[in-house]
């Protein structure tokens, strides 16, 4: 694979509204605390085929120190290029240096399509980046397409609330951006036979902008719901939202081990706290297991949990939204249904655990 | 110190009611407040007045009706409040939005003081996106914090600020030269509830109200709908799932096939007490 590659002479200029001098999909190969974000690869499983469909490249953009090796993974999973700039500065998301890097290395080989992923630090880039770009950005997009004849970015996001899906064009300004959900899209199998090109790039940073410190990081899990690494989540909406039924709530998750998830609206009541919000506004979650009691569905809702493994819904009303993307739609009163679940869970753990021992 | 509040009157979209044909929100029916995240940016705002003392001031980009939204602000403590109001913001996407909104927040320094700090909330709940905040700090060239959890001190001296925000998979504390822009989350405080004499001051508060031709110097072709990039192609209801299967029968059936789905992978189940 190429090792360096720096252009002599560059195009430094930048015209937004020059459509046709604006060619290929780039993703930004988000690196936090030395590692890629799962959301990267997620991008790059969703870009390819629209860049195929485009006939132009792929490219990632890794930025930090010490991230060179995350290369040949992005390559791996689908990316043609991957534009690296390693440098001391970049040791700590910054947004003022991260944006001056990568506003250089946007104006330097105009990409037509630039993708983050929606997480803090590559929301907070993204803002920065469009807005001195002055280009459109689309927020938290849940659906990726293109339009091959205009060649536009269809960007597709829950609105007003959840309620909706909006599809959003920038149709006269390049590059077009968007932000994704982390994992609302799978990430692909890596193929390390793919052949890619690794570009390492050189910017320069203004003085004013390293007067920013990071004098200390601290690494927690969101609010220590462990909704995020949980196999099993026991999620509850206002169908059960008063104290029985987060207490019910809590005893099924118990007895599995699962986390707890919870609407926005039971999070708006107080019954819990918001970091165990999943969906839109909250946190998006994969697990093997998606329990959803009396959980309606908003949109909003299902945004953070549809790609869960088995869904299963518990609610009083069969026409629920919920009740329809539920792998098992069980129409039960959670209150009555709940108790002799744990109950049953309980004892057959019990069965369980026994023939553990007597092996 | 000088701190401005960038706040919204938003529709109550959880409770808005779309057109069953259009999709669009039907206004007549629903409710507008004030963005809820924006109540934790004044509240951060009015606490480091109580601390380090200063002035905040307020502004908001609507129709008319957003003087309620300003009323609100005043309530809770803010001195002087501010508006864009005129029909060229209309139909603004973010960056028209934060182009407006730094426009008139250098007219606030020139009509005030110059700023030091401008607060926004994490996101409106109309909008959903959180770019409006970093926008209006790149168009001022500010450095800007989001997802800012606390504000650990303020060196007005060395014009320096600590604050914690949350990042990817934690928190950092960042220290940052001033003038900058925090986006706050809403964990960072509670806001208050209105004192007696701020809310007879809001009651008859008038903000100062300035229309597209009282900002010097702003560029017309970058508000509203013309100065938006992006555009709403089309509005549809989510993808309808196919449907899986219905769990029928007595309540007692419903959970012997509960119990027998949860339990086909055991390895799943992370028990908690020792076997």
């Amino acid at each position: 694979m190429a090792e360096e590659h720096q252009k002599e002479v560059v195009d430094e200029t930048v015209d937004v509204k020059d459509l046709d001098a604006w060619r290929g999909i780039w993703i930004y190969g988000e690196v936090h605390d030395g590692e890629l974000e799962g959301v990267a690869l997620e991008l790059l499983h969703a870009a390819r085929p629209l860049a195929d469909a485009l006939e132009t490249e792929l490219g990632a953009v890794l930025l930090g120190s010490g991230v060179k090796r995350h290369a040949e993974t992005l390559i791996a999973h689908g990316a043609d290029n991957v534009y690296v700039v390693d440098h001391p500065e970049l040791a700590n998301y910054r947004t003022e240096v991260y944006h001056e890097a990568l506003y250089q290395l946007i104006v330097r080989y105009k990409p037509e399509i630039m993708l983050f992923g929606s997480t803090a630090n590559g929301k907070d880039l993204a803002s920065a980046i469009a807005t001195d770009l002055e280009t459109g950005l689309t927020a938290d997009t849940t659906m990726l397409g293109v339009n091959k004849e205009e060649r536009l970015l269809e960007a597709s996001r829950p609105a007003f609330g959840g309620n909706i899906m909006a599809t959003i064009l920038c149709k006269k300004h390049r590059p077009q951006m968007a932000t994704v959900r982390p994992r609302v899209m799978r990430a692909g199998e890596p193929d390390v036979t793919r052949q890619g090109k690794i570009n390492e790039e050189s910017v320069t940073f203004s003085s004013q902008n390293l007067l920013k410190t990071i004098i200390e990081t601290v690494k927690e899990s969101s609010g220590d719901s462990g909704l995020e690494t949980a196999d099993i989540v026991v999620a509850f909406g206002k169908g059960v939202g008063d104290q029985r039924g987060l207490e019910m709530v809590q005893a099924l998750a118990g007895v599995l081990g699962a986390a707890v998830g919870a609407s926005r609206d039971v999070v708006e009541m107080g019954l819990i706290g918001r970091e165990h919000q999943v969906g839109q506004t909250g946190v998006t979650v994969m697990p093997k297991i998606y329990i959803a009691i009396g959980i309606s569905g908003a949109v909003q809702h299902l945004v953070g949990m549809q790609n869960s493994g088995t869904i299963i819904a518990i609610n009083t009303d069969p026409e629920a939204p919920i009740m329809k993307i539920a792998h098992y739609a069980v129409v039960a009163d959670a209150y009555a249904l709940l108790p002799k679940l744990t109950a049953s869970l309980n004892e057959a753990l019990k069965e369980v655990k026994r023939d553990v021992l007597t092996v | 110190m000088h701190t401005l509040v960038l706040v919204k009157q938003v529709p109550d979209t959880k409770n808005a009611k779309l057109h069953p044909v259009t999709y669009t929100i039907d206004r007549s029916s629903t409710v507008n407040i004030t963005n809820p995240s924006d109540l934790h940016a004044v509240e951060a705002a009015v606490r480091l007045k109580e601390t380090y003392g200063g002035i905040v001031s307020s502004l908001s980009m609507g129709p008319p009706s957003a003087v309620e939204t300003i009323r609100e602000t005043i309530q809770m403590g803010v001195d002087h409040g501010f508006m864009i109001s005129d029909r060229a913001f209309a139909g603004a996407d973010t960056l028209a939005t934060a182009y407006a909104l730094s426009i008139a927040a250098q007219k606030i320094e020139r009509t005030v003081s110059p700023l030091d700090l401008i607060i926004t909330g994490k996101m409106t709940i109309d909008g959903d996106t959180g770019q409006v905040g970093p926008g209006v700090a790149r168009r001022l060239g500010w450095y800007v914090l989001t997802n800012v959890v606390d504000i650990v001190e303020v060196q007005l001296k060395d014009r320096l600020m600590t604050v914690r925000r949350q990042n990817n998979s934690g928190y950092e504390v960042v220290r940052t030269p001033l003038p900058a822009l925090l986006a706050v989350d809403p964990s960072i405080n509670k806001p208050r509830r209105a004192s007696m004499p701020n809310m007879v001051r809001a009651a008859r508060y008038q903000p100062t109200i300035w229309s597209a031709n009282d900002l010097e110097g702003v560029d017309r072709s970058k508000l509203g709908l013309k100065g938006s990039p992006t555009i709403v192609r089309k509005v549809f209801p989510p993808p309808k799932p196919e449907g899986g299967e219905r769990v029928e029968g007595s309540l007692e059936d419903q959970v012997k096939f509960l119990t027998k789905i949860l339990l086909e992978r055991p390895e799943w189940i992370k028990t908690r007490e020792k076997v």
